[in-house]
C-alpha cells in the first residue's frame, strides 16, 4: 500500500480547481447567442387552468417566444413518466396519471411551470413572464399528509377518486395484530418524518443548443450522471434518436438524490433550444428551487412492536404514509418499499412483520430521493421503537439492542424484504461507540449540567444503509502517449471525490502515478454506454469495482504483450508495482502502453491498444452500518439545545480514502442535525408553502455543526472484491435518531414521553412546560 | 430585479434634494434590506441614491455623556470601536451580533434604523439606550421614532445623519436568534440610568417597544428577581411557523432576566 493507494488520506485533487474558482457550472456555460428562458409559475395549489393570454408578453421588447403546454402537446412532446408498478392486495394496480411536462387544463402546485417565455435578456424574459396572464378557477387543495386520506378531502386527481396512489402492503396483518396483542410488553411510536427542503447550493440551471443539420442536441445541466437523463429526453420526451442528445454535466454544486431527476424545466429549454435552432439558457434562482426541486421525506409512521419479558422483540407492525405530491415522481412512491424495504426492521431479528404503506397524491411539489431515501426513515422508525422498548423494560438502551441484533453468525440474513445481509458487527460498532462517548461515565455529567440548571441527555442510534443499488456499471480505461492514464466514468463525481478516489485505485492496481490519472465523467458522449450514475452511495462499489476490472483485463493483456517484448512466456511475467518482471528483466506499464501502439512489438494476433472497457455487474447491494452517540444540553427555559459531542462509528466496509469518507459522514451527520433540529417544510391549508425562503425554513448553519468524532470499525463487505461499503447516506441515517435518543433521554427525566422533528426551541420549551403542567 | 437610475450623493443635501424631486427614490444606505427586496423584484423604485459615498456620514465619537455613531458607519467598525467598547460596551456587543460577517461589513446604522425592521437590533439599542436619532433636519428622540413595522417619523427628503446614544451606567444587550433568519425573535435591551431603567424590546412585536412594568420594577431595585415575573402579553406581538406570539412573550421575560442578571 503506497502513499496513494487504497486506504490512504490522500487529499481531493479536485480541491484546488473547485476552490479556486476553476469550477464550469452550467451558469459558467455560455452559448454563442444564447437567448433567455423565464418560467410562469403557478400561484395556485389547485386550480382549472381556463385560458392563457399570452398576447401582451408576445409584444413585448426582446421577447422571442411563449409556449405552453398546448404546444407541447401539439408538438407531440412527450410526458415525464413514471415506471413504479404496485398493486393493492385485491388486486388493482396502483393510479397513475399522466404528467405533462406543462399542463394544459389544471395546475397541481404552488410553483408548477405553466408557461415559458424565450427573450433576448433574461430580465426581458422575467418581465414578459410576469406579464402572462393566467385565468384560474380555483380548486381546494390538500397539502396535508395526516388529512390527505379523510374522506371529503379534496382530490388532487378526481377520476381516481381518492388520493390513496396504493395500498401496498408486506407480511400477515391480522396475524402480527394477533401476536402483538399477545406479547408480554409492546410499544407504540407515532412519527413524523419532516418534509425537507433539499438546497443543493447550485440551483437548477440548463442550457441547450440545437444543429438544424445533425438534427442532434446539445443540453448542459446539473445532474448525477446524464445517461437516464439522455434516455428519457430522447424516446420518451423529444422522440430523438438517443445518439442525438447529449448531456454535460461538468460540475454540479450538489446532487443529494434531486438533481438525478428529470424536472419540466430542462425539457423546455430542450424543447425551446430545437424548436428556435438557437441556444437557450435558464438559471433558476433560490426562489424557484424551494418550490420546484423535489423535497425529501414527508411520511408519518405508526409502529409498534411486541417484546417477550427479556426484551427480545418478535413482532413488528408499521404503518407509513407517505406524501409523494401532485404527480408521482421518478421515485419518491417507491421510497418506504425499495429504499427503506431493502433494511427494514434494520439491523434487528424479528421474525414477524407487517408493513402497511400509503403512498398519496396531494397538492405538493412531488417528493423523491434524499440523501438515504427510505433508509434514513427505516431506521429513524426502529431506533425510537428501540428506545421506547428500553423505557418500557427498564432495559439499557444499549442493552436491548444488543438482545435484538442481526449477529455475525446468522449472516448471510435474508431480510423480509428479499434482501441478504452479508456482513457487519453491529454489536462491536455499538460498543466502539459507546466507549468513544463514555457512555458509562455519563451520569456524572448530567450532574454537573444540572448543577446548571441544564438538562442533559446522551442518545444512541445504530443503523443500517443498502447501498450501490442498480449494481451495473461501465468504465472505460485509456493510456495517453505522455504516460497519463484516462479514466472515462459512467459515474459522475459531483462533491463524491471520484477524481481521487478512483486515481488512488488504478494507482494501486497499475502502479501509475496518482497525479497521471485524470478523470472525465458527466458527459454521456464519452462515458460507457452502461453507465447509471452517481446516487445511492453506489461509486465506490460499481466505479471501484470498475476500475479493478479494467486494471486486471489490462493486466492480463500487459502480460502478454511484457512476455512478447522480454521473449519470455506470459506465465512467466510477474506485475508489480507498474513493472512487468520476468527473472532479471522487465518492462514499464508504460513501457508496454507504449508498444501496444506499434504492431511490430507486439504478439501476433493480438490487437492493438492497452485501453480497456468493462462492464462491472453485481447481483447485490452492499450494506454499510454504525452507530451514532450524539450528547447535547438543553436549556429549559428556552428550549435551545446544543449539541456538545458526537461520536460516529461506521462500518463503511474497506475505507478507500479515510478523509473523504470522514467528509462523506460529517456532511450527512449535518444534513441528518438539520433534519432533526431546524428544517421543515410548512404548507398552509391553501397548499402555499409558507418556508419557500431561508428567512422561514431553517437551514442548520455552522453553529450547530458539533464537532464530530468519526471512527471505523471496518468489516469488509462480502458483496464485492474491493469489500467497500457505501459512505454517502450514513451520517443522515444516524444523526436524527441519536439526536432524538439524546432528547428522549434529558427530557425524559422530567416527564417527557413524546416529541417529534424538527426539536426547535419553542417545540422543546413546549414539551418541557406541557410535563411541568402535568407534573404540577 | 427591475431597472432603477443610481446615483451616488455628493453630501447629504444632494441626497435630501434628490429625494423630494424624483419619482420614486429610495436611499441605499449598505442595503442590507433593499438589495435583496430589489432583486427578488419585491421593490422598484425609480432611484436609488447611495450615500456611500459622503464621508461626513462616517465615524464614531464620544461627546460628554454620548457616543454619537454617524449614519453610514458599518456595524463591524460600530463593534470593533475602542471608543464604544470602553464607553457603550453594550452597544459594541449589539452591533457586533448582527446579522454575519458580510452584513456587518455592508449593513449601516442609519440604514437600520431607518428600515425599522422589527426583527433588527439597533432599534432596541436606539430606545433602550435613549437615543436621539439626527437628521439633516432635526433631532428625533428613539421613543418618538420608531412609529409602527417598517415606520418611522421620517419625512420626505429627511436624511439621518448620526444616533447618538446617551451612555448609561452599566446595559446588557440580549437576543434570540431566529431558527431560520438569524434574526432577533426576542432583543432586549437593559438599560440603568441612575434611579432610571429603560427597557427596551425588538423582533417580538411589530415594533421595538419599551416594557414600562419592567423598567419601574427596576427602578424600586434592580434585580434579577424584579423582572423574572413580569409577563409581556402575547397579543401585542407577532407569531410565525417558528416562533409564536406566547412563546416570544415568555422569551422577552426570560431575556430581560439574563440581561440584568449580567448587569448585576
Amino acid at each position: 500500500m503506497g502513499e496513494f493507494g487504497i486506504g490512504q488520506p490522500v487529499r481531493r485533487k479536485e480541491d484546488v480547481r473547485l476552490l479556486t474558482g476553476g469550477g464550469e457550472f452550467t451558469d459558467d456555460i455560455n452559448l454563442e447567442a444564447q437567448v433567455y428562458a423565464a418560467f410562469v409559475r403557478s400561484p395556485h395549489a389547485n386550480a382549472k387552468i381556463v385560458a392563457i393570454d399570452a398576447l401582451a408578453a408576445r409584444s413585448m421588447d426582446g421577447v422571442i417566444a411563449v409556449y405552453t403546454g398546448q404546444d407541447l402537446v401539439d408538438a407531440g412532446v412527450g410526458v415525464l413518466i413514471n415506471d413504479a408498478s404496485y398493486t393493492n392486495r385485491n388486486g388493482k394496480p396502483m393510479n397513475k396519471p399522466v404528467r405533462q411536462v406543462m399542463p394544459v387544463a389544471q395546475t397541481r402546485f404552488v410553483g408548477e411551470v405553466l408557461a415559458m417565455v424565450i427573450a433576448d435578456t433574461p430580465a426581458q424574459a422575467r418581465d414578459a413572464a410576469e406579464a402572462v396572464e393566467i385565468d384560474y378557477d380555483v380548486l381546494p387543495a390538500i397539502a396535508s399528509t395526516a388529512h390527505a386520506l379523510d374522506k371529503g378531502a379534496p382530490l388532487v386527481w378526481p377520476e381516481f377518486g381518492e388520493n390513496l396512489i396504493v395500498h401496498w402492503e408486506y407480511g400477515d396483518k391480522d396475524d402480527v395484530e394477533a401476536k402483538l396483542a399477545a406479547a408480554h410488553t409492546r410499544v407504540r411510536v407515532d412519527l413524523v418524518n419532516n418534509r425537507l427542503i433539499v438546497s443543493p447550493m447550485e440551483p437548477r440551471c440548463a442550457a441547450a443548443e440545437y444543429d438544424a443539420a445533425a438534427d442532434s442536441l446539445t443540453v448542459y445541466t446539473p445532474s448525477q450522471g446524464g445517461r437516464r437523463l439522455q434516455m428519457m429526453l430522447a424516446r420518451n420526451l423529444l422522440k430523438m434518436a438517443p445518439e442525438k442528445v447529449r448531456i454535460i454535466s461538468r460540475d454540479t454544486g450538489g446532487g443529494f438524490g434531486i438533481r438525478s431527476k428529470m424536472y419540466p424545466e430542462t425539457v423546455m429549454v430542450a424543447f425551446a433550444a430545437r424548436k428556435l435552432a438557437r441556444p437557450v439558457k435558464w438559471r433558476g434562482d433560490r426562489s424557484e428551487t424551494f418550490v420546484s426541486d423535489y423535497h425529501g421525506r414527508d411520511q408519518i409512521n405508526v409502529a409498534e412492536m411486541g417484546l417477550d419479558a427479556n426484551g427480545r422483540a418478535s413482532v413488528l407492525k408499521v404503518e407509513t404514509l407517505l406524501n409523494v405530491g401532485a404527480y408521482l415522481s421518478e421515485n419518491g412512491v417507491r421510497l418506504p418499499m425499495e429504499g427503506g424495504g431493502r433494511i427494514i426492521p434494520c439491523m434487528y431479528d424479528i421474525p414477524d412483520f407487517y408493513f402497511s404503506v400509503k403512498p398519496m397524491f396531494t397538492n405538493t411539489i412531488c417528493t423523491d430521493t434524499y440523501r438515504g431515501a427510505g433508509r434514513p426513515e427505516a431506521n429513524y422508525i426502529m431506533e425510537r421503537l428501540m428506545d421506547a422498548g428500553a423505557r418500557a423494560l427498564g432495559l439499557s438502551r444499549e442493552e436491548i439492542r444488543r438482545r435484538n441484533f442481526i449477529t455475525e453468525s446468522q449472516m448471510p440474513y435474508k431480510t423480509h424484504l428479499g434482501f441478504t445481509l452479508d456482513s457487519g458487527d453491529f454489536d462491536g460498532t455499538m460498543q466502539m461507540a459507546l466507549d468513544a462517548a463514555d457512555w458509562n461515565g455519563f451520569e456524572a455529567r448530567r450532574a454537573e449540567s444540572a448543577s446548571r440548571g441544564k438538562l442533559r441527555g446522551i442518545g444512541l442510534a445504530t443503523f443500517i444503509e443498502g447501498a450501490g443499488s442498480r449494481p451495473v456499471e461501465g468504465m472505460r480505461m485509456r493510456f495517453e502517449e505522455n504516460g497519463d492514464v484516462t479514466l472515462f466514468a459512467g459515474t459522475y463525481s459531483h462533491g463524491q471525490g471520484h477524481d481521487t478516489v478512483y486515481a488512488q485505485l488504478v494507482n494501486e492496481f497499475l502502479g501509475v502515478d496518482f497525479d497521471k490519472v485524470n478523470l472525465i465523467d458527466g458527459d454521456t458522449a464519452t462515458s460507457p454506454e452502461t453507465s447509471n450514475g452517481t446516487f445511492g452511495s453506489r461509486s465506490s462499489m460499481v466505479g471501484g469495482m470498475g476500475v479493478k476490472r479494467a486494471s486486471e483485463a489490462i493486466v492480463a493483456k500487459g502480460r502478454k504483450i511484457a512476455a512478447h517484448l522480454l521473449q519470455t512466456d506470459a506465465e512467466r511475467v510477474v506485475f508489480e508495482n507498474g513493472i512487468f518482471r520476468a527473472q532479471s528483466s522487465s518492462v514499464t506499464l508504460a513501457e508496454v502502453a507504449a508498444a501496444s501502439r506499434d504492431a511490430s512489438k507486439m504478439p501476433e494476433g493480438m490487437a492493438l491498444g492497452l485501453d480497456e472497457t468493462v462492464v462491472f455487474e453485481n447481483d447485490v447491494e452492499n450494506f454499510p452500518n454504525g452507530a451514532h452517540v450524539c450528547e447535547l444540553e438543553i436549556d429549559p427555559e428556552t428550549g435551545i439545545l446544543e449539541i456538545l459531542n458526537y461520536i460516529a462509528v461506521d462500518d463503511c466496509g474497506v475505507v478507500l480514502n479515510p478523509f473523504i469518507v470522514h467528509g462523506q459522514v460529517y456532511g450527512g451527520v449535518m444534513q441528518g442535525v438539520g433534519q432533526a433540529l431546524t428544517e421543515n417544510v410548512v404548507y398552509d391549508a391553501s397548499g402555499q408553502l409558507l418556508s419557500a425562503s431561508y428567512m422561514d425554513y431553517g437551514m442548520p448553519r455552522a453553529a450547530h455543526m458539533p464537532m464530530i468524532e468519526a471512527l471505523f470499525n471496518i468489516v469488509p463487505a462480502k458483496t464485492n472484491e474491493l469489500g467497500v461499503k457505501g459512505a454517502g447516506e450514513a451520517g443522515a441515517c444516524g444523526a436524527p435518531p441519536a439526536i432524538l435518543s439524546a432528547v428522549g433521554d434529558a427530557l425524559s427525566h422530567i416527564g417527557v414521553s413524546h416529541i417529534d422533528m424538527p426539536l426547535t426551541p419553542e417545540r422543546v420549551w413546549r414539551a418541557i412546560q406541557e410535563a411541568s403542567v402535568k407534573a404540577a | 430585479m427591475h431597472n432603477f437610475n443610481y446615483h451616488r450623493a455628493a453630501d447629504v443635501a444632494d441626497a435630501s434634494g434628490k429625494l423630494t424631486s424624483l419619482d420614486d427614490p429610495k436611499v441605499l444606505a449598505g442595503g442590507m434590506t433593499l438589495l435583496p427586496t430589489l432583486k427578488n423584484r419585491l421593490a422598484a423604485p425609480s432611484d436609488l441614491i447611495d450615500l456611500a459615498g459622503i464621508a461626513d456620514l462616517k465615524g464614531i465619537s464620544v461627546e460628554g455623556n454620548e457616543v454619537v455613531v454617524r449614519a453610514m458607519t458599518p456595524h463591524a467598525v460600530v463593534a470593533a470601536s475602542a471608543e464604544v467598547q470602553k464607553a457603550l460596551p453594550a452597544l459594541a456587543q449589539l452591533a457586533g451580533n448582527i446579522g454575519d460577517p458580510a452584513v456587518r461589513h455592508r449593513g449601516t446604522i442609519g440604514g437600520s434604523v431607518a428600515n425599522s425592521d422589527p426583527a433588527a437590533d439597533y432599534p432596541a439599542g436606539c430606545v433602550g439606550l435613549d437615543a436621539t436619532i439626527v437628521t439633516n433636519k432635526r433631532k428625533i428622540a428613539a421613543d418618538d421614532f420608531f412609529l409602527g413595522l417598517f415606520e418611522t417619523a421620517l419625512e420626505a427628503g429627511e436624511v439621518i445623519t448620526s444616533v447618538r446614544f446617551k451612555i448609561p451606567e452599566r446595559a446588557c444587550y440580549m437576543k434570540f436568534r431566529h431558527p431560520a433568519s438569524g434574526y432577533a425573535v426576542v432583543g432586549v435591551m437593559v438599560a440603568k440610568y441612575g434611579a432610571k431603567a429603560r427597557v427596551a424590546v425588538t423582533g417580538a412585536g411589530p415594533c421595538v417597544f419599551r416594557v414600562a412594568e419592567m423598567e419601574a420594577a427596576l427602578e424600586k431595585s434592580f434585580a434579577p428577581a424584579s423582572v423574572a415575573d413580569i409577563k409581556v402579553s402575547p397579543e401585542q406581538l407577532m407569531g410565525d411557523i417558528h416562533c409564536s406570539a406566547e412563546y416570544r412573550a415568555h422569551l422577552i421575560t426570560v431575556y430581560a432576566r439574563r440581561a440584568v442578571e449580567a448587569m448585576v
